[in-house]
Protein backbone atom coordinates (compact mmCIF):
# COMPACT_ATOMS: atom_id res chain seq x y z
CA UNK A 1 0.00 0.00 0.00
CA UNK A 2 2.69 2.36 1.09
CA UNK A 3 4.89 1.48 -1.86
CA UNK A 4 2.03 2.11 -4.28
CA UNK A 5 1.46 5.57 -2.81
CA UNK A 6 5.17 6.19 -3.05
CA UNK A 7 5.12 5.16 -6.68
CA UNK A 8 2.31 7.57 -7.50
CA UNK A 9 4.08 10.36 -5.68
CA UNK A 10 7.26 9.72 -7.58
CA UNK A 11 5.58 9.55 -10.93
CA UNK A 12 3.84 12.88 -10.26
CA UNK A 13 7.17 14.41 -9.30
CA UNK A 14 8.82 12.99 -12.38
CA UNK A 15 6.00 14.36 -14.51
CA UNK A 16 6.60 17.84 -13.12
CA UNK A 17 10.34 17.76 -13.61
CA UNK A 18 10.04 16.37 -17.08
CA UNK A 19 7.36 18.93 -17.85
CA UNK A 20 9.45 21.90 -16.79
CA UNK A 21 12.36 20.64 -18.84
CA UNK A 22 10.25 20.27 -21.95
CA UNK A 23 8.56 23.60 -21.29
CA UNK A 24 11.86 25.45 -21.57
CA UNK A 25 12.52 23.96 -24.98
CA UNK A 26 8.95 24.72 -25.96
CA UNK A 27 9.30 28.37 -24.94
CA UNK A 28 12.37 28.91 -27.06
CA UNK A 29 10.85 27.16 -30.05
CA UNK A 30 7.60 29.11 -29.68
CA UNK A 31 9.39 32.45 -29.45
CA UNK A 32 11.32 31.60 -32.56
CA UNK A 33 8.19 30.52 -34.43
CA UNK A 34 6.33 33.61 -33.27
CA UNK A 35 9.11 35.87 -34.59
CA UNK A 36 9.36 33.87 -37.78
CA UNK A 37 5.62 34.03 -38.43
CA UNK A 38 5.42 37.80 -38.09
CA UNK A 39 8.61 38.27 -40.09
CA UNK A 40 7.15 36.18 -42.91
CA UNK A 41 4.19 38.53 -42.96
CA UNK A 42 6.64 41.35 -43.45
CA UNK A 43 8.60 39.66 -46.18
CA UNK A 44 5.38 38.90 -48.07
CA UNK A 45 4.98 42.60 -48.80
CA UNK A 46 8.57 43.76 -48.52
CA UNK A 47 11.31 42.02 -50.49
CA UNK A 48 13.89 40.16 -48.42
CA UNK A 49 16.60 41.46 -50.70
CA UNK A 50 15.71 45.09 -50.00
CA UNK A 51 15.68 44.40 -46.27
CA UNK A 52 19.33 43.40 -46.42
CA UNK A 53 20.55 45.80 -49.12
CA UNK A 54 18.66 49.08 -48.62
CA UNK A 55 20.92 51.59 -46.90
CA UNK A 56 18.15 53.51 -45.17
CA UNK A 57 15.77 52.82 -42.35
CA UNK A 58 12.87 55.20 -42.98
CA UNK A 59 9.79 53.46 -41.64
CA UNK A 60 7.34 56.34 -41.83
CA UNK A 61 8.30 58.07 -45.05
CA UNK A 62 6.35 57.38 -48.24
CA UNK A 63 7.22 54.89 -49.60
CA UNK A 64 8.88 53.47 -46.49
CA UNK A 65 12.35 51.99 -46.63
CA UNK A 66 13.27 49.18 -44.28
CA UNK A 67 17.01 48.63 -44.74
CA UNK A 68 18.48 46.79 -41.74
CA UNK A 69 22.09 47.68 -42.63
CA UNK A 70 22.29 50.92 -40.58
CA UNK A 71 20.87 49.17 -37.52
CA UNK A 72 23.03 46.10 -37.96
CA UNK A 73 26.10 48.26 -38.39
CA UNK A 74 25.08 50.30 -35.34
CA UNK A 75 24.93 47.14 -33.27
CA UNK A 76 28.19 45.81 -34.68
CA UNK A 77 30.04 49.10 -34.13
CA UNK A 78 28.89 49.49 -30.56
CA UNK A 79 29.52 45.83 -29.73
CA UNK A 80 32.92 45.77 -31.35
CA UNK A 81 34.19 48.80 -29.46
CA UNK A 82 32.61 47.66 -26.22
CA UNK A 83 34.45 44.33 -26.54
CA UNK A 84 37.73 46.03 -27.45
CA UNK A 85 37.44 48.04 -24.26
CA UNK A 86 36.18 45.43 -21.85
CA UNK A 87 38.15 42.33 -22.87
CA UNK A 88 41.61 43.61 -21.85
CA UNK A 89 40.17 45.25 -18.76
CA UNK A 90 38.16 42.18 -17.80
CA UNK A 91 41.05 39.80 -18.44
CA UNK A 92 43.41 41.92 -16.42
CA UNK A 93 40.97 42.01 -13.57
CA UNK A 94 40.29 38.27 -13.78
CA UNK A 95 44.01 37.49 -13.75
CA UNK A 96 44.55 39.78 -10.82
CA UNK A 97 41.72 38.20 -8.84
CA UNK A 98 42.65 34.63 -9.72
CA UNK A 99 46.42 34.71 -9.51
CA UNK A 100 47.83 37.80 -7.87
CA UNK A 101 45.51 39.31 -5.27
CA UNK A 102 45.86 38.21 -1.63
CA UNK A 103 42.74 36.48 -0.39
CA UNK A 104 41.20 39.43 1.48
CA UNK A 105 41.51 41.67 -1.59
CA UNK A 106 40.15 38.89 -3.77
CA UNK A 107 36.97 38.70 -1.70
CA UNK A 108 36.47 42.45 -1.78
CA UNK A 109 37.02 42.58 -5.54
CA UNK A 110 34.67 39.71 -6.19
CA UNK A 111 31.86 41.34 -4.28
CA UNK A 112 32.43 44.60 -6.15
CA UNK A 113 32.19 42.75 -9.44
CA UNK A 114 28.89 41.29 -8.27
CA UNK A 115 27.63 44.75 -7.34
CA UNK A 116 28.65 45.97 -10.77
CA UNK A 117 26.49 43.26 -12.30
CA UNK A 118 23.55 44.38 -10.18
CA UNK A 119 23.46 48.01 -11.35
CA UNK A 120 20.27 48.47 -13.39
CA UNK A 121 21.04 49.44 -16.96
CA UNK A 122 18.77 52.47 -16.76
CA UNK A 123 21.00 53.88 -14.03
CA UNK A 124 24.03 53.45 -16.26
CA UNK A 125 22.12 55.15 -19.06
CA UNK A 126 21.36 58.02 -16.73
CA UNK A 127 25.03 58.37 -15.83
CA UNK A 128 25.77 58.29 -19.55
CA UNK A 129 23.40 61.13 -20.30
CA UNK A 130 24.36 63.51 -17.51
CA UNK A 131 28.05 62.77 -17.11
CA UNK A 132 29.77 60.47 -19.62
CA UNK A 133 28.12 61.95 -22.75
CA UNK A 134 29.25 65.52 -22.05
CA UNK A 135 32.70 64.21 -21.12
CA UNK A 136 33.06 62.34 -24.42
CA UNK A 137 31.83 65.44 -26.23
CA UNK A 138 34.49 67.55 -24.55
CA UNK A 139 37.35 65.11 -25.02
CA UNK A 140 36.81 64.47 -28.72
CA UNK A 141 35.33 67.94 -29.44
CA UNK A 142 32.39 66.51 -31.33
CA UNK A 143 28.94 68.12 -31.75
CA UNK A 144 27.21 65.66 -29.43
CA UNK A 145 28.29 63.23 -26.77
CA UNK A 146 25.28 61.05 -27.49
CA UNK A 147 27.17 58.75 -29.83
CA UNK A 148 28.28 55.20 -30.40
CA UNK A 149 31.39 55.57 -28.30
CA UNK A 150 29.51 56.63 -25.18
CA UNK A 151 27.30 53.59 -25.66
CA UNK A 152 30.33 51.33 -26.10
CA UNK A 153 31.89 52.59 -22.88
CA UNK A 154 28.77 51.89 -20.86
CA UNK A 155 28.19 48.54 -22.52
CA UNK A 156 31.79 47.57 -21.80
CA UNK A 157 30.98 48.33 -18.20
CA UNK A 158 27.96 46.07 -18.33
CA UNK A 159 29.82 43.17 -19.93
CA UNK A 160 32.71 43.35 -17.44
CA UNK A 161 31.11 41.29 -14.64
CA UNK A 162 30.27 38.44 -17.03
CA UNK A 163 33.74 38.40 -18.53
CA UNK A 164 35.51 38.75 -15.20
CA UNK A 165 33.67 36.09 -13.28
CA UNK A 166 33.67 33.45 -16.02
CA UNK A 167 37.32 33.94 -16.96
CA UNK A 168 38.29 33.99 -13.31
CA UNK A 169 36.53 30.64 -12.90
CA UNK A 170 38.39 29.30 -15.91
CA UNK A 171 41.75 30.51 -14.59
CA UNK A 172 41.17 29.09 -11.14
CA UNK A 173 40.11 25.72 -12.48
CA UNK A 174 43.57 25.20 -14.00
CA UNK A 175 45.11 22.50 -11.79
CA UNK A 176 47.60 23.66 -9.17
CA UNK A 177 50.03 21.02 -10.45
CA UNK A 178 50.60 23.06 -13.64
CA UNK A 179 51.75 25.95 -11.56
CA UNK A 180 53.99 23.70 -9.49
CA UNK A 181 55.52 22.24 -12.63
CA UNK A 182 56.19 25.67 -14.11
CA UNK A 183 57.71 27.06 -10.91
CA UNK A 184 59.73 23.87 -10.54
CA UNK A 185 61.27 24.56 -13.95
CA UNK A 186 62.28 28.03 -12.81
CA UNK A 187 59.45 30.04 -14.36
CA UNK A 188 58.45 33.38 -12.88
CA UNK A 189 54.89 34.12 -11.86
CA UNK A 190 54.24 36.03 -15.05
CA UNK A 191 55.76 33.37 -17.33
CA UNK A 192 53.64 30.75 -15.61
CA UNK A 193 50.50 32.81 -16.05
CA UNK A 194 51.18 33.72 -19.64
CA UNK A 195 52.58 30.49 -21.02
CA UNK A 196 50.86 27.81 -18.95
CA UNK A 197 47.74 29.01 -17.18
CA UNK A 198 46.27 31.18 -19.93
CA UNK A 199 46.56 28.52 -22.65
CA UNK A 200 45.03 25.95 -20.31
CA UNK A 201 42.12 28.27 -19.53
CA UNK A 202 41.71 29.56 -23.08
CA UNK A 203 38.47 27.87 -24.00
CA UNK A 204 36.78 29.09 -20.82
CA UNK A 205 38.07 32.58 -21.52
CA UNK A 206 36.77 32.55 -25.08
CA UNK A 207 33.40 31.42 -23.77
CA UNK A 208 33.46 34.32 -21.31
CA UNK A 209 34.11 36.77 -24.12
CA UNK A 210 31.33 35.23 -26.20
CA UNK A 211 28.86 35.57 -23.36
CA UNK A 212 30.04 39.16 -22.90
CA UNK A 213 29.30 39.83 -26.58
CA UNK A 214 25.88 38.26 -26.15
CA UNK A 215 25.18 40.53 -23.22
CA UNK A 216 26.31 43.64 -25.11
CA UNK A 217 24.44 42.94 -28.30
CA UNK A 218 21.18 42.28 -26.50
CA UNK A 219 21.35 45.32 -24.22
CA UNK A 220 18.64 47.90 -24.99
CA UNK A 221 18.12 50.57 -22.37
CA UNK A 222 21.63 52.01 -22.25
CA UNK A 223 22.08 52.23 -26.00
CA UNK A 224 18.64 53.76 -26.41
CA UNK A 225 19.50 56.43 -23.87
CA UNK A 226 22.99 57.41 -24.94
CA UNK A 227 23.74 56.57 -28.58
CA UNK A 228 21.73 59.40 -30.10
CA UNK A 229 19.10 57.23 -31.77
CA UNK A 230 19.71 58.04 -35.38
CA UNK A 231 19.27 55.13 -37.75
CA UNK A 232 21.87 56.11 -40.30
CA UNK A 233 24.99 54.27 -41.37
CA UNK A 234 27.64 55.61 -38.99
CA UNK A 235 30.94 56.59 -40.57
CA UNK A 236 32.72 56.52 -37.24
CA UNK A 237 32.06 55.38 -33.69
CA UNK A 238 31.95 59.03 -32.61
CA UNK A 239 28.69 59.62 -34.48
CA UNK A 240 25.14 59.05 -33.29
CA UNK A 241 23.79 55.68 -34.35
CA UNK A 242 21.12 53.19 -33.42
CA UNK A 243 21.24 49.51 -32.65
CA UNK A 244 18.81 46.73 -33.49
CA UNK A 245 17.53 46.58 -29.95
CA UNK A 246 17.03 50.32 -29.54
CA UNK A 247 15.09 50.43 -32.80
CA UNK A 248 12.58 47.87 -31.62
CA UNK A 249 12.20 49.46 -28.21
CA UNK A 250 11.80 53.02 -29.41
CA UNK A 251 9.54 52.38 -32.40
CA UNK A 252 7.27 49.61 -31.20
CA UNK A 253 5.07 52.01 -29.27
CA UNK A 254 4.33 54.16 -32.29
CA UNK A 255 3.46 51.52 -34.85
CA UNK A 256 0.06 50.45 -36.01
CA UNK A 257 -0.57 46.94 -34.84
CA UNK A 258 -0.60 44.69 -37.87
CA UNK A 259 0.96 47.29 -40.14
CA UNK A 260 4.06 46.87 -42.26
CA UNK A 261 6.24 48.81 -39.81
CA UNK A 262 5.00 46.63 -36.97
CA UNK A 263 6.03 43.46 -38.79
CA UNK A 264 9.31 45.02 -39.87
CA UNK A 265 10.26 45.35 -36.22
CA UNK A 266 9.57 41.66 -35.72
CA UNK A 267 12.01 40.90 -38.52
CA UNK A 268 14.60 43.00 -36.72
CA UNK A 269 13.83 40.96 -33.62
CA UNK A 270 14.31 37.74 -35.57
CA UNK A 271 17.73 38.86 -36.79
CA UNK A 272 18.70 39.76 -33.24
CA UNK A 273 17.49 36.39 -32.00
CA UNK A 274 19.54 34.56 -34.61
CA UNK A 275 22.68 36.56 -33.77
CA UNK A 276 22.44 35.97 -30.03
CA UNK A 277 21.58 32.33 -30.63
CA UNK A 278 24.72 31.83 -32.68
CA UNK A 279 26.88 33.61 -30.10
CA UNK A 280 25.48 31.60 -27.22
CA UNK A 281 25.91 28.43 -29.20
CA UNK A 282 29.58 29.23 -29.84
CA UNK A 283 30.10 30.09 -26.18
CA UNK A 284 28.60 26.76 -25.22
CA UNK A 285 30.83 24.95 -27.65
CA UNK A 286 33.92 26.50 -26.07
CA UNK A 287 32.72 25.91 -22.52
CA UNK A 288 32.20 22.24 -23.29
CA UNK A 289 35.62 21.99 -24.77
CA UNK A 290 37.12 23.45 -21.60
CA UNK A 291 35.25 20.92 -19.45
CA UNK A 292 36.55 18.01 -21.51
CA UNK B 1 81.40 8.00 6.83
CA UNK B 2 83.41 10.23 4.56
CA UNK B 3 82.41 10.87 0.97
CA UNK B 4 82.05 13.83 -1.44
CA UNK B 5 78.74 15.60 -1.23
CA UNK B 6 76.53 17.56 -3.58
CA UNK B 7 73.77 18.59 -1.21
CA UNK B 8 74.25 19.13 2.49
CA UNK B 9 71.91 20.48 5.13
CA UNK B 10 73.04 21.92 8.44
CA UNK B 11 70.59 22.04 11.32
CA UNK B 12 67.64 22.43 8.99
CA UNK B 13 64.33 23.17 10.72
CA UNK B 14 61.06 23.84 8.96
CA UNK B 15 57.76 25.06 10.36
CA UNK B 16 54.27 25.15 8.87
CA UNK B 17 52.94 27.91 11.09
CA UNK B 18 53.30 26.41 14.58
CA UNK B 19 53.86 22.86 13.43
CA UNK B 20 57.46 21.75 13.07
CA UNK B 21 57.74 19.49 10.03
CA UNK B 22 61.51 19.09 9.90
CA UNK B 23 63.60 18.75 13.03
CA UNK B 24 67.28 19.53 12.88
CA UNK B 25 68.05 17.69 9.68
CA UNK B 26 71.70 17.06 8.82
CA UNK B 27 72.07 15.12 5.62
CA UNK B 28 74.90 14.73 3.12
CA UNK B 29 73.88 13.60 -0.36
CA UNK B 30 76.66 12.29 -2.66
CA UNK B 31 76.90 13.31 -6.32
CA UNK B 32 75.96 11.05 -9.26
CA UNK B 33 74.16 8.48 -7.23
CA UNK B 34 70.57 7.71 -6.44
CA UNK B 35 69.69 8.66 -2.92
CA UNK B 36 66.35 7.46 -1.61
CA UNK B 37 64.46 9.00 1.26
CA UNK B 38 61.97 6.64 2.85
CA UNK B 39 59.58 6.82 5.75
CA UNK B 40 55.88 6.63 6.57
CA UNK B 41 53.56 9.27 5.12
CA UNK B 42 53.66 12.58 6.95
CA UNK B 43 57.23 12.09 8.12
CA UNK B 44 58.47 15.15 6.20
CA UNK B 45 60.31 13.42 3.37
CA UNK B 46 58.59 15.42 0.61
CA UNK B 47 59.07 18.60 2.61
CA UNK B 48 62.79 17.89 2.87
CA UNK B 49 63.00 17.26 -0.86
CA UNK B 50 61.29 20.57 -1.52
CA UNK B 51 63.91 22.37 0.54
CA UNK B 52 66.51 21.50 -2.11
CA UNK B 53 64.89 23.66 -4.77
CA UNK B 54 63.01 26.00 -2.43
CA UNK B 55 59.58 24.82 -3.60
CA UNK B 56 58.33 25.30 -0.05
CA UNK B 57 58.45 29.03 -0.77
CA UNK B 58 55.15 28.63 -2.61
CA UNK B 59 53.38 27.94 0.66
CA UNK B 60 52.73 31.13 2.57
CA UNK B 61 53.06 30.01 6.17
CA UNK B 62 56.37 28.16 5.83
CA UNK B 63 59.44 29.23 7.75
CA UNK B 64 62.84 27.54 7.44
CA UNK B 65 65.94 27.79 9.63
CA UNK B 66 69.39 26.43 9.02
CA UNK B 67 71.45 25.91 5.90
CA UNK B 68 70.92 24.01 2.68
CA UNK B 69 74.25 23.86 0.91
CA UNK B 70 74.51 22.90 -2.75
CA UNK B 71 78.02 23.04 -4.25
CA UNK B 72 79.33 25.00 -1.25
CA UNK B 73 76.61 27.60 -1.56
CA UNK B 74 73.87 28.14 1.00
CA UNK B 75 70.69 28.35 -1.07
CA UNK B 76 68.51 28.96 1.95
CA UNK B 77 69.16 32.70 1.82
CA UNK B 78 66.71 35.36 0.70
CA UNK B 79 69.05 36.60 -2.03
CA UNK B 80 69.28 33.20 -3.76
CA UNK B 81 68.35 33.37 -7.45
CA UNK B 82 65.47 30.89 -7.49
CA UNK B 83 65.25 30.83 -11.25
CA UNK B 84 68.77 29.57 -11.80
CA UNK B 85 68.54 27.36 -8.71
CA UNK B 86 65.50 25.58 -10.13
CA UNK B 87 67.20 25.18 -13.45
CA UNK B 88 70.12 23.49 -11.73
CA UNK B 89 67.89 21.46 -9.42
CA UNK B 90 65.00 20.02 -11.42
CA UNK B 91 61.95 18.37 -9.93
CA UNK B 92 59.56 15.64 -10.99
CA UNK B 93 56.27 15.38 -9.13
CA UNK B 94 54.01 12.66 -7.83
CA UNK B 95 51.43 12.93 -10.57
CA UNK B 96 52.63 13.54 -14.11
CA UNK B 97 51.94 17.25 -14.51
CA UNK B 98 52.48 17.87 -18.21
CA UNK B 99 51.05 21.16 -19.40
CA UNK B 100 47.90 21.21 -21.50
CA UNK B 101 50.07 21.94 -24.56
CA UNK B 102 51.77 19.95 -27.29
CA UNK B 103 54.72 17.67 -26.54
CA UNK B 104 56.94 20.19 -28.31
CA UNK B 105 55.66 23.13 -26.27
CA UNK B 106 56.05 21.19 -23.04
CA UNK B 107 59.73 20.70 -23.74
CA UNK B 108 60.31 24.11 -25.29
CA UNK B 109 58.79 25.82 -22.24
CA UNK B 110 61.92 25.64 -20.11
CA UNK B 111 64.17 26.50 -23.04
CA UNK B 112 62.10 29.61 -23.72
CA UNK B 113 61.82 30.87 -20.17
CA UNK B 114 65.54 30.49 -19.56
CA UNK B 115 66.35 31.78 -23.07
CA UNK B 116 68.79 28.93 -23.62
CA UNK B 117 68.64 28.69 -27.40
CA UNK B 118 67.18 30.94 -30.02
CA UNK B 119 67.23 28.92 -33.22
CA UNK B 120 64.37 26.53 -33.92
CA UNK B 121 66.68 23.81 -35.22
CA UNK B 122 68.76 23.96 -32.05
CA UNK B 123 65.65 23.70 -29.88
CA UNK B 124 64.46 20.74 -31.92
CA UNK B 125 67.85 19.12 -31.56
CA UNK B 126 67.72 19.54 -27.78
CA UNK B 127 64.18 18.18 -27.70
CA UNK B 128 65.31 15.11 -29.59
CA UNK B 129 68.20 14.71 -27.18
CA UNK B 130 65.99 15.04 -24.11
CA UNK B 131 63.37 12.65 -25.44
CA UNK B 132 66.04 10.17 -26.39
CA UNK B 133 67.53 10.20 -22.92
CA UNK B 134 64.16 9.21 -21.45
CA UNK B 135 63.55 6.65 -24.20
CA UNK B 136 60.63 8.46 -25.77
CA UNK B 137 62.07 9.72 -29.04
CA UNK B 138 61.11 6.68 -31.11
CA UNK B 139 57.54 6.74 -29.83
CA UNK B 140 57.00 10.47 -30.05
CA UNK B 141 59.10 11.81 -32.91
CA UNK B 142 56.02 11.98 -35.14
CA UNK B 143 53.76 13.20 -32.38
CA UNK B 144 55.52 16.35 -31.24
CA UNK B 145 52.51 18.46 -32.15
CA UNK B 146 50.08 16.25 -30.24
CA UNK B 147 48.71 17.38 -26.91
CA UNK B 148 50.79 15.84 -24.13
CA UNK B 149 47.64 15.13 -22.11
CA UNK B 150 46.77 12.37 -24.59
CA UNK B 151 49.89 10.33 -23.82
CA UNK B 152 49.82 7.38 -21.43
CA UNK B 153 50.63 8.16 -17.80
CA UNK B 154 54.00 6.47 -18.12
CA UNK B 155 54.85 8.53 -21.20
CA UNK B 156 53.67 11.67 -19.44
CA UNK B 157 55.93 11.02 -16.47
CA UNK B 158 58.88 10.41 -18.79
CA UNK B 159 58.03 13.62 -20.57
CA UNK B 160 58.15 15.39 -17.21
CA UNK B 161 61.63 13.98 -16.67
CA UNK B 162 62.66 15.04 -20.20
CA UNK B 163 61.30 18.51 -19.47
CA UNK B 164 63.73 18.72 -16.57
CA UNK B 165 66.65 17.16 -18.46
CA UNK B 166 66.45 19.59 -21.36
CA UNK B 167 67.55 22.34 -18.95
CA UNK B 168 70.78 20.42 -18.23
CA UNK B 169 70.33 20.28 -14.47
CA UNK B 170 72.86 18.81 -12.07
CA UNK B 171 70.37 17.46 -9.59
CA UNK B 172 67.00 15.80 -10.23
CA UNK B 173 64.52 15.56 -7.37
CA UNK B 174 61.72 13.03 -7.68
CA UNK B 175 58.75 13.09 -5.35
CA UNK B 176 57.19 9.62 -5.45
CA UNK B 177 57.37 9.59 -9.23
CA UNK B 178 55.85 6.14 -9.62
CA UNK B 179 52.93 6.34 -7.24
CA UNK B 180 50.39 6.81 -10.03
CA UNK B 181 51.92 4.25 -12.37
CA UNK B 182 51.34 0.52 -12.77
CA UNK B 183 54.15 -1.96 -11.95
CA UNK B 184 55.43 -2.26 -15.53
CA UNK B 185 55.57 1.49 -16.03
CA UNK B 186 57.24 1.78 -12.62
CA UNK B 187 59.91 -0.68 -13.71
CA UNK B 188 60.57 1.35 -16.85
CA UNK B 189 60.98 4.56 -14.87
CA UNK B 190 63.32 2.80 -12.46
CA UNK B 191 65.49 1.56 -15.33
CA UNK B 192 65.56 5.08 -16.67
CA UNK B 193 66.67 6.50 -13.33
CA UNK B 194 69.39 3.92 -13.17
CA UNK B 195 70.81 5.19 -16.48
CA UNK B 196 70.41 8.82 -15.50
CA UNK B 197 72.47 8.47 -12.35
CA UNK B 198 75.62 8.38 -14.48
CA UNK B 199 75.09 12.05 -15.26
CA UNK B 200 72.92 13.49 -12.53
CA UNK B 201 72.60 13.50 -8.78
CA UNK B 202 69.23 11.93 -8.13
CA UNK B 203 67.21 12.22 -4.94
CA UNK B 204 64.02 10.21 -4.82
CA UNK B 205 61.33 10.21 -2.18
CA UNK B 206 59.38 7.00 -2.04
CA UNK B 207 57.00 5.18 0.25
CA UNK B 208 57.91 1.97 -1.50
CA UNK B 209 60.78 0.32 0.34
CA UNK B 210 61.41 -2.27 -2.34
CA UNK B 211 61.86 0.52 -4.83
CA UNK B 212 64.39 2.23 -2.61
CA UNK B 213 66.25 -1.04 -2.16
CA UNK B 214 66.23 -1.77 -5.88
CA UNK B 215 67.49 1.51 -7.24
CA UNK B 216 69.28 3.56 -4.62
CA UNK B 217 72.88 3.53 -3.43
CA UNK B 218 72.24 5.74 -0.43
CA UNK B 219 69.20 5.83 1.73
CA UNK B 220 67.78 7.99 4.49
CA UNK B 221 64.99 6.96 6.84
CA UNK B 222 62.77 9.68 8.23
CA UNK B 223 60.24 9.57 11.05
CA UNK B 224 58.13 12.38 12.51
CA UNK B 225 60.28 15.09 10.96
CA UNK B 226 63.60 13.58 12.00
CA UNK B 227 66.24 11.98 9.86
CA UNK B 228 66.66 8.82 11.90
CA UNK B 229 69.41 7.25 9.87
CA UNK B 230 71.36 7.91 6.70
CA UNK B 231 73.71 5.41 5.16
CA UNK B 232 74.36 3.25 2.15
CA UNK B 233 71.25 1.44 1.04
CA UNK B 234 72.95 -1.87 1.62
CA UNK B 235 73.64 -1.03 5.25
CA UNK B 236 70.17 0.42 5.91
CA UNK B 237 68.47 -2.70 4.57
CA UNK B 238 70.81 -5.24 6.15
CA UNK B 239 72.14 -3.89 9.46
CA UNK B 240 70.26 -0.73 10.34
CA UNK B 241 71.82 0.83 13.42
CA UNK B 242 68.60 2.30 14.80
CA UNK B 243 65.82 0.05 16.05
CA UNK B 244 63.17 2.38 14.58
CA UNK B 245 64.69 1.90 11.13
CA UNK B 246 64.77 -1.82 11.67
CA UNK B 247 61.14 -1.87 12.74
CA UNK B 248 60.09 0.10 9.66
CA UNK B 249 62.17 -1.97 7.26
CA UNK B 250 60.84 -5.22 8.63
CA UNK B 251 57.30 -3.94 8.38
CA UNK B 252 56.50 -3.64 12.10
CA UNK B 253 54.86 -0.27 11.31
CA UNK B 254 54.29 1.77 8.22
Amino acid sequence: MFSKLQKIKESILEFFIRGSGILIILFVVLIFLFLLKDSLFFFKSYPLKDFFTQKKWLPISEPPSFGIIPLLLGSIYVTFFAIIICVPLGMGCAMFIAEVAPSFLRNILKSFVEILAAIPSVVLGFIGIVWLGPLVKKIFSIPTGMCGFTGSLLLAFMALPTIISISEDALRSVPYTYKEAAFGLGATKWQTLWRVILPAASSGIIAAIMLGIGRVIGETMVVMMVTGNSPIIPSSILEPLRTLTATIASEMGETVRGGLHYFALFSVGLILFIITFIINFLADLFLHRSKK
Amino acid sequence: MNYPCKIKTINLNLFYGEFQALKNINIKIPPKNITAIIGPSGCGKSTLLRCFNRMNDLIESVRTEGKVIIDNQNINLPETDLISLRRKVGMVFQRPNVFDLSVYENLAFGVKIHRLYRSKTKILEEIEHALESVGLWKELKDKLKKNAKNLTLDQQQRLCIARVIILKPEIILLDEPCSSLDPIATLKIEELLFQLKEKYTIVIVTHNMQQAARISQFCGFMLLGELVEFDTTEKIFTYPSDTRTENYITGKFG
